[in-house]
């Protein structure tokens, strides 16, 4: 089975464990069930390989340019994770079922570890940086909504927030981490990373990237100072805490240190960086962790502790050091996840999980009590269990830091000082809980758990036991192959032994006992110590600093986005001003090589027209039915001006939206003031005019600059193949329709979305009709002229003919569906304005949605005809025909496609006119009601 | 030719520039609808001037660049349905809001409901 099912089936798990809300508790945790089993399944499968120290891939390409891939890889380090995951998730899900009361929803709990799951196995199966950060984001998402599973819970809410910011804002560092990482080594494959390593080391952004990857790792592994988000996220239910912060989430960071170990470690600075960030979280999370009343405090401080412990170990500089934090990552997953259980049901069966209220459990639960005893133990790392082994190795590695120079001594010393406390918390967790007197005031009169809930315990408690009593038997084989992958040579040679003999490390971990069981039986004085310190609150301090960026940031909108449209133009045009304007100045000649046109009587008529009517227009735009005449004269005139540039089929375009559009305005006229009040003070009018003029200034000389040089054009092509290749004379027209028919269609779509938004926007529009014009002058009472009503009618038959022969000669003469539509469309607005709008109902009920839909179909239909016969979208086909009495004629699919945007055009302009129209016609006009602003 | 050409586009664009920071959005209509002719005489322009050049194979030896006037079509086309959209929601808006003054007088924080 390839390898992507892994994931796949996690991902697919997810989906129908959140369909199983209806069912029984137990067949929705059978269902979830599969989905994980499988995937399982599918790892022990390829075992054998991985134990020849294979490494396994699976590809399937996808961004070819980019070098993102859907890429897999399993070697040691990820069968390890991926056994982890799989395995503890099993035991979670089965848990979970115990733990939830009937309340809560176990369907969305199984929804959302589904996910993580799936998110988790991405991160350590992938073989492609980008998807690896997918994936590890994935996992931010995901607890964030496991934290916050009991979202009716503030502390729930807040919590799951930090780690989502801390986590998110690490992510994003990793993100940059990797995109610099790929860049050096010019590939995002992990393979191809991973056998780049001196490459990379010696690249100038090797520190660069090397922090900003370790940010990412540090604050997923809650490293100090990023620590302070673990404890809150114990707000979470307790099997979410069992499986993402004992054997997944957090140990993300750490394996992502363990991964890119071969391309990143062996430096100074990574083992600077890595060993002493290590070592501050090492002793940090052990001390805090003695003084936290709260069960799954101490037990999140103590995972803090020991995620530290791994992150040192990574950071020496010793192969063996290697070894020792990958057994130390399976050890610290069996005795963690298995206390996190215990403690879930301590709190299960009593209702709290305050360790001063409860005492002497042993006598209430001495089953769940034995097994919590053997974990801890694990965790204090008592001989003859899993913790113990890796524990001796870590004080072993410690003794051959060279890392501090002659202060190297330092490390062992504070490592069993570490040692120490933790197993002082240790001590307290079983002494305190299960012993040390009476309960006190308990919410619940506690018993024993139910015989299954402790079956995951069983067995994560048996691996403890196991491991610790024959680690070669159990252990060997796994380790080997993980330490291959992350040491990428041979593994040194190493032995697990309970025994070794008399030797150092041995009389470190006696004195780590001794030392924390005398610390833990001084504790009074340590409290009282620890008491009398300032409380730093890291949750208060947060929230602070958040409340106070989201204030800054707030501030700033304000002070960008005032609610002023003026203002939000003003600042627009002032930076596409300074942008256009400031290369003019480097410059060295406005004019071009081009020899100028001469200037002569038309030319020079026109453009006096033209800059009239726009500064008309200007002068008298708040008497706005004058200012609409005065912009109509600019409009004619930029139709002149096409038609004397040889261009006439953008004469005729604009010619007659120049007639639809005034139209349209001057209807819109009526629901609007017919004047602008004068407003503006005269300072901002010279502003305004002042920006206006630059504006104007620097795009004539863009505008003069570009249009004196000479022209480098592919337009050489169009005009080479429009009869050859589209069949056309009319080069403007071939091009619309076939060479760049895919923008065309595009662009009816658009128009057709404009007209459908006019039309949605003209919904339930509440009308007030002006009785008078702005003179006072009542509107005439003929409404429908006869002269006019009559020539429209003749004319309507002509105009139609008109723009058939305006649609049919398009392809080889100016012309065209646009033209041909809009010249169609002109014609029935004048029937609505002859006639009104309910006199064209009445004889002709059209949906011009439907026209519409019917064009842009027409188009579209077109261009899939061409798959059809085998060719690309929108090929188009041509033939001449001999057709009796009309003579030779050519046929060309081209047609069809010009038909839809003809149709297109006539439906958008109609709907836009006559939805418009419809509301001057309605009966039931509400007398003008004198509205404030206007007058 | 060029340069009066060039002061045709200079001077739609100021007049366009300057309705368009009235206040009232029927002005700004007018200065949008004015702004595009402004952008599609720019455009049109790139394919540099020519008198007697039409781009209809047969008619010229020479002919005018064609790929710029078949872009201008399509904007004139859309630039109509932008333009009856923009007064379109200018009716909509004096409808709803009473007025048709195109600035909120309430501070962006107070209309979508951010937490002060």
């Amino acid at each position: 089975m390839a390898l992507f099912w892994i994931p796949l089936l996690t991902t697919i798990g997810s989906l129908i464990s959140s369909f199983t809300a209806k069912l029984s508790r137990n067949q929705s945790v059978a269902i979830t069930l599969l989905a994980p089993l499988a995937a399982l399944a599918i790892c022990i499968y390829h075992a054998p390989a991985v134990f020849n120290g294979e490494i396994l891939y699976n590809k399937i390409q996808w961004l070819d340019i980019l070098d993102i891939h859907l890429s897999f890889r399993l070697d040691g380090l990820s069968f390890l994770f991926a056994l982890l995951i799989l395995g503890i998730g099993c035991l979670v899900i089965f848990y979970a079922r115990y733990y939830l009361s009937q309340n809560d929803s176990l369907a969305k709990l199984y929804a959302y570890l589904m996910l993580f799951m799936t998110a988790m196995l991405g991160i350590v199966l992938s073989n492609n940086l980008i998807q690896l950060w997918f994936f590890w984001e994935l996992t931010s998402i995901s607890s964030f909504l496991l934290i916050s599973y009991w979202n009716h819970q503030s502390d729930a809410r807040k919590g799951a927030l930090m780690a989502l910011t801390i986590t998110g804002a690490g992510g994003l560092a990793l993100l940059a981490g990797l995109l610099l990482l790929g860049n050096i080594v010019g590939s995002y494959q992990l393979d191809v990373v991973l056998a780049s390593g001196e490459i990379i080391k010696q690249s100038q952004w090797y520190e660069t990237s090397l922090i900003l990857i370790l940010l990412g790792a540090f604050t997923k592994s809650a490293q100090f100072p990023f620590h302070f988000w673990l404890p809150h996220a114990m707000a979470a239910p307790t099997p979410v805490s069992a499986y993402l912060h004992s054997a997944t989430m957090v140990k993300a960071g750490i394996f992502l240190l363990a991964r890119f170990y071969p391309a990143l470690a062996g430096t100074e600075i990574w083992f600077i960086l890595v060993s002493l960030t290590g070592l501050a979280t090492l002793l940090l999370g052990a001390y805090v962790a003695l003084f936290k009343h709260d069960l799954k405090g101490l037990l999140a401080y103590s995972t803090i502790s020991h995620l530290g412990l791994i992150t040192l170990l990574l950071g020496l500089d010793t192969e063996l050091a290697t070894v020792a934090a990958i057994f130390h990552i399976i050890n610290h997953a069996t005795f963690k996840a298995s206390l996190f259980m215990a403690t879930g049901i301590i709190d299960h069966e009593t209702g709290t999980r305050d360790m001063r209220k409860l005492n002497g459990m042993w006598k209430f639960m001495p089953y769940t009590a034995t097994l919590a005893m053997v974990a801890a133990s694990a965790m204090a790392g008592v001989p003859l269990l899993n913790g113990f082994l890796s524990k001796e190795m870590f004080f072993a590695e410690t003794l051959h830091a060279q890392l501090l120079g002659s202060m190297s001594w330092l490390i062992p010393v504070l490592a069993t000082v570490a040692g120490a406390f933790s197993v002082a918390y240790s001590a307290r967790f079983i002494h305190d809980v299960f012993f040390n007197g009476d309960p006190i005031d308990l919410p619940k009169q506690p018993h024993e758990a139910p015989r299954y809930m402790r079956v995951p315990i069983e067995v994560l408690v048996a691996l403890c036991l196991l491991v610790g009593m024959f680690p070669n038997f159990i252990i060997d084989g796994i380790l080997q192959v993980a330490s291959m992958a992350v040491l990428t040579e041979a593994t040194p040679v190493f032995e697990i032994a309970i025994w070794h003999g008399f030797n150092l490390p041995l009389l470190m971990s006696a004195l780590a006992v001794a030392g924390g069981l005398t610390i833990y039986a001084q504790r009074r004085h340590l409290f009282q110590f620890q008491a009398s310190l300032p409380n730093l609150s890291a949750k208060l301090m947060f929230e602070q600093s958040l409340n106070y960026l989201f204030k800054w940031s707030q501030n700033r909108i304000n002070q960008f986005e005032n609610g002023s449209l003026q203002r939000y133009t003003i600042l627009l045009i002032i930076v596409v001003l300074v942008s256009a304007g400031a290369p003019l100045f480097e410059m060295h000649q406005l004019v071009g090589q081009n020899k100028p046109h001469n200037i002569d009587m038309f030319n020079a008529v026109g453009t006096g027209l033209l800059i009239a009517g726009a500064l008309a227009t200007v002068i008298w735009h708040r008497h706005r039915m004058v200012a609409l005449l005065m912009i109509s004269v600019v409009g004619l005139m930029v139709s002149v001006a096409f038609t004397r540039f040889s261009a006439p089929d953008l004469a005729l375009t604009q010619l007659s939206v120049e007639v639809v559009t005034i139209v349209l305005l001057m209807l819109a006229l009526f629901f609007l003031p017919q004047r602008t009040p004068k407003e503006s003070s005269s300072i901002r009018i010279l502003r305004d005019l002042g920006i206006a003029s630059a504006c104007g200034v620097v795009i004539a000389s863009v505008c003069y600059a570009l249009i004196t040089r000479p022209l480098d054009s592919i337009s050489q092509f169009f005009v080479e193949n429009a009869k050859t290749g589209g069949g056309g004379t009319n080069v403007v027209n071939v091009i619309l329709v076939d060479f760049r028919g895919f923008d065309t269609l595009g662009e009816i779509t658009v128009l057709g979305i404009a007209a459908l938004g006019i039309y949605k926007l003209l919904v339930n529009l509440p009308l007030f009709m002006p009785a008078s014009d702005s003179e006072g002058r009542k509107w005439a009472k003929e409404k429908y002229p006869l002269l006019l009503a009559t020539i429209s009618q003749t004319l309507l038959p002509l105009a139609l003919l008109v723009s058939a022969f305006i649609f049919l000669r398009g392809h080889n003469m100016p012309g065209g569906g646009f033209i041909a539509g809009l010249v169609t469309a002109t014609a029935f607005i004048l029937q609505y304005i002859a006639h009104g709008s309910n006199w064209i109902t009445e004889r002709l009920a059209i949906n011009y949605r439907k026209i519409i839909a019917i064009g842009v179909m027409i188009a579209f239909l077109c261009g899939v005809g061409s798959l059809l016969f085998e060719r690309p979208f929108l090929t188009s086909w041509f033939d001449y025909f001999k057709i009796p009495l009309v003579g030779k004629t050519e046929l060309a699919s081209a047609m069809i496609f010009d038909l839809g945007v003809y149709v297109t055009v006539v439906g958008a302009t109609m709907m836009i006119l006559a939805s418009l129209g419809k509301l001057t016609a309605n009966d039931q006009v509400k007398p003008e009601s004198k509205l404030k602003g206007d007058s | 030719m060029e340069l009066l050409y060039s002061i045709c586009v200079g001077v739609l664009v100021a007049c366009g520039v300057f309705l368009i920071l009235r206040a009232r959005s029927f002005p700004i209509v007018l200065g949008l609808t004015m702004l595009s002719y402004a952008v599609n005489l720019f455009l049109f322009a790139s394919g540099r001037l020519s008198i007697n050049h039409a781009a209809i194979l047969g008619t010229n030896e020479q002919y005018a660049d064609p790929l710029p006037q078949a872009l201008v079509l399509t904007a004139i086309v859309i630039g109509f349905a932008m333009t009856a959209f923009s007064v379109i929601l200018s009716i909509r808006a004096r409808a709803d809001l009473g007025n048709d003054y195109v600035n909120s007088e309430q501070k962006p924080s107070a209309r979508i409901g951010v937490k002060k």
